[in-house]
């Protein structure tokens, strides 16, 4: 293997949160459940407004396979069906319920019954599970792989600043962590677990370790303290050394990667049949008086828990890392699945660009080896040859490259119009 | 309420900016501008004063004349300027270092496109075009120290100086052959030469700065460094000397480093630094100049670009002579 070592960058770390215990978020007077929270097609909702509804009921649904239901968080009734943005700028629908502040469970919730592995994963895809390390895609996709996996990668890397979600997740509930891997471990057939955390996270590591020295199917790997060390091909690499070949899915290289909070949380669904209704969320940022740790019901407004926890005098919004995470336009947006982390910051430092001087940080910090610099020029020529040439599509946008150009050129922010780019030009 | 902001990630940036590198080689600078000041007295110092404003200078009025954004706060013309000085002997008169600020920044860098643009390193073309409009007064060197006895002869660079052979007896055909500066003064830089060049030790603190501080990766100047002390080697010549005199540690470290004109991938850098280093020692030792690594640099900043197109990174999971299927 001629890749020793991963590029990447070293990023302060900012856990603030790390020893904050995690608080039931108080019931908000209505949610509002976008029909998308996650990658894959929107569901189509099930109820009509003036419905009642209670916790944990399905509402909306879809045919397609890459899909996963949503479910109420709250018990109460169906006030509107309403036009939902999403962050790409399509449109989905949003089921907004006014909560009767009850919380009355569905009576139909009851552990579901498994004997197969496709009873396990057709579980999962009723658990409404996506991936909750941000990206969110839909779990039961990556769990029906067609060739042989021999590793499960439980991904708790929690590589970007700030969000500490994760590791209250392995700090609060180690059991449910634990016994989702060996759930998982049995269900699919598969044979070992690696559970990779960064050595920032020492206290997660030592917990784990002991639990892995009596099990043999667990190891527990400590990653190095590099931004993107979260992201799934990197993650891979230095767990076991595989290389994800350009244009092939982590399933080729025989392993599978699913999130830490993913993993507990189908534990806990599996034993008490209770969907995807709430989540862990980091709160935290200059502009936020109280950083917390709060486990939200989906749908509660960004609004709500600003305001719980103090925060003053924010002009940006942003729901996940500083690195990846995505611009809130409006307070009113509910929370979703995909969101580990809301970071109300005070100002925003508008970098203006100089040109750039070939310094080379930005294909020494690209984690997939590409030359950003490059692929800014080759955009601005519009040459799709070059850019396809130099893999712009191998981009997974992590933001290394802007963050450390000292031009402060948007190197990233290209590669995404590049991506674009391609896609509007493909021949037919 | 203000309208929040909305903006693409990443959302933070890191502390590194242009004008912080830029400092930064100032500062590794600086010892090779005490040195040059304490061996070839205040002229030197003056020398650099000269021609760092008139860079900045001419920078200030190009751009201004251009109508567009200032950029001397980002003080690449400073270090143009400083480099250009230390370039230049201590006793050449002002306005010809000024006439070398001019080409530089001007001509070489402005008419471009300016920082970031410019395909030859200014300071080192700037030299050039000095040594070959004014040769004599680009080649006449003080000696260390002539301030302190207003001594004003002349003396060569440790690179034309004449070895001297001295025979024990006259029947010995093999004589003993000694250096025309001893090792110790070519490290401390007490010699003739460019005001700058000739403290290795200086331009070593310097460079060590740069690495340490992650502003240079080292692969340059150990590749040009490295290849003319292995040429020197094989072809019978004296290592450490060749290495020592001349403007080699002030090129290779200062000089050949320069982002912009020189590859941008590690594996380019190493090639770049090996180009210099053959052309350097082929200029010493068979041309017609005592010294060569002006017109190594000069010449390796002109394969940049074809360097560069043949040392382009692997990317990670790379596939080779596939057709890339395109999204969408």
């Amino acid at each position: 293997m001629s890749i020793k070592r991963l590029n990447g960058v070293h990023l302060k770390h900012f856990k603030n949160t790390e020893s904050e215990t995690t608080v039931s978020f108080p019931l908000s007077a209505k949610v509002i459940l976008p029909m998308g929270q996650g990658m894959g097609a929107p569901c189509e909702p099930l109820v009509n407004v003036g419905d009642k509804v209670f916790v944990g009921q399905k509402i909306g649904d879809s045919d397609k396979f890459m899909s996963v239901p949503v479910h109420s968080s709250v018990s109460g009734t169906v006030k509107e069906l309403r036009d939902y943005a999403l962050p790409g700028g399509r449109y989905c629908k949003a089921v907004v319920i006014e909560s009767d502040g009850k919380q009355t469970v569905d009576e139909t919730i009851a552990p579901p019954e498994i004997k197969t592995a496709d009873d396990f994963i057709k579980a999962v895809r009723e658990s409404g599970a996506v991936g909750l390390g941000g990206a969110g895609f839909p779990t039961h996709v990556k769990l029906r792989f067609e060739n042989h996996v021999d590793t499960l990668i439980i991904n708790a890397a929690e590589c970007e600043p700030y969000i500490t979600s994760d590791y209250r997740e392995m700090m609060e509930n180690p059991s449910d962590v634990y016994d989702g891997i060996k759930l998982m471990l049995e269900k699919l057939n598969i044979n070992r677990a690696k559970l990779c955390i960064e050595k920032n996270k020492p206290k997660a590591i030592r917990l784990f370790s002991k639990m892995a020295a009596k099990d043999s199917a667990l190891d527990v790997v400590t990653l190095p303290s590099k931004y993107p060390q979260g992201a799934e091909k990197m993650l891979l690499f230095t767990a076991t050394g595989r290389v994800v070949k350009e244009n092939e899915l982590i399933a080729a290289e025989n392993a599978i990667v699913v999130n830490v909070s993913t993993v507990a949380f189908i534990n806990r669904y599996i034993k008490t049949g209770m969907p995807l209704i709430s989540r862990r969320l980091t709160v935290d940022g200059d502009a936020v008086g109280m950083p917390c740790n709060i486990e939200v019901l989906l749908g509660t407004t960004i609004k709500d828990i600003l305001d719980y926890s103090n925060a003053k005098d924010y002009r940006k919004l942003i729901m996940g890392g500083p690195m990846m995470g995505v611009c809130m336009v409006d307070p009113e947006a509910p929370v979703i699945k995909t969101h580990n982390a809301l970071l109300a910051l005070k100002s925003d430092t508008l970098y203006k660009s100089t040109p750039c001087i070939r310094c080379g940080k930005c294909i020494k910090a690209c984690p997939m080896n590409l030359m950003p610099t490059e692929l800014e020029k080759a955009y601005h020529a519009k040459s799709r040859e070059q850019l396809t040439a130099l893999r712009v599509n191998l981009c997974m946008n992590c933001g290394a490259c802007s963050y450390v150009c000292p031009a402060k050129r948007p190197l990233a922010e290209t590669n995404c119009l590049s991506k674009e780019f391609l896609r509007n030009t493909a021949q037919k | 309420m203000e309208k929040l902001i909305v903006s693409p990630s990443p959302h933070q940036r890191g502390s590194v900016t242009t004008q912080k590198i830029m400092l930064f080689v100032i500062i590794a600078l600086l010892p090779a501008i005490v040195a040059a000041t304490v061996i070839f007295g205040i002229r030197a110092l003056l020398l650099v004063l000269v021609c760092t404003a008139s860079s900045v200078l001419f920078e200030f009025l190009c751009r201004k004349l251009m109508k567009r954004d200032n950029t001397i706060s980002d003080l690449s013309a400073a270090v143009t300027g400083i480099l250009l000085a230390l370039n230049l002997p201590v006793n050449l008169p002002f306005w010809m270092a000024v006439l070398g600020s001019f080409v530089a920044i001007v001509i070489v860098k402005q008419l471009f496109g300016g920082i970031g643009q410019n395909f030859a390193n200014p300071a080192i073309v700037g030299r050039i075009v000095l040594m070959l409009s004014f040769t004599p007064y680009m080649s006449s060197w003080l000696k260390p120290f002539w301030y302190k006895t207003a001594d004003l002869t002349t003396s060569p660079t440790p690179l034309a100086a004449e070895w001297v052979v001295s025979y024990s007896s006259s029947s010995d055909f093999v004589g003993k052959i000694t250096p025309p500066v001893s090792y110790m003064d070519l490290f401390l830089g007490k010699t003739g030469g460019c005001i700058g060049e000739t403290c290795a030790l200086a331009l070593l603190i310097g460079g060590l700065f740069l690495v340490v501080t992650k502003v240079i990766s080292p692969s340059t100047p150990i590749a040009f460094v490295g290849t003319v002390a292995v040429l020197t080697f094989i072809f019978k010549g004296d290592v450490l000397y060749q290495v020592l005199s001349g403007g080699l540690l002030l090129g290779a470290i200062f000089m050949a480093t320069d982002y912009v004109t020189t590859p941008i991938t590690t594996k380019g850098k190493i090639v770049f630094g090996i180009g210099c280093g053959i052309i350097t020692f082929l200029i010493r030792n068979f041309g017609g100049f005592p010294e060569g690594v002006s017109f190594a640099i000069l010449l390796m900043n002109l394969l940049t670009p074809y360097i560069d197109k043949l040392t382009k990174t692997r990317p990670f999971g790379f596939v080779k002579n596939k057709e890339v299927k395109q999204n969408g």
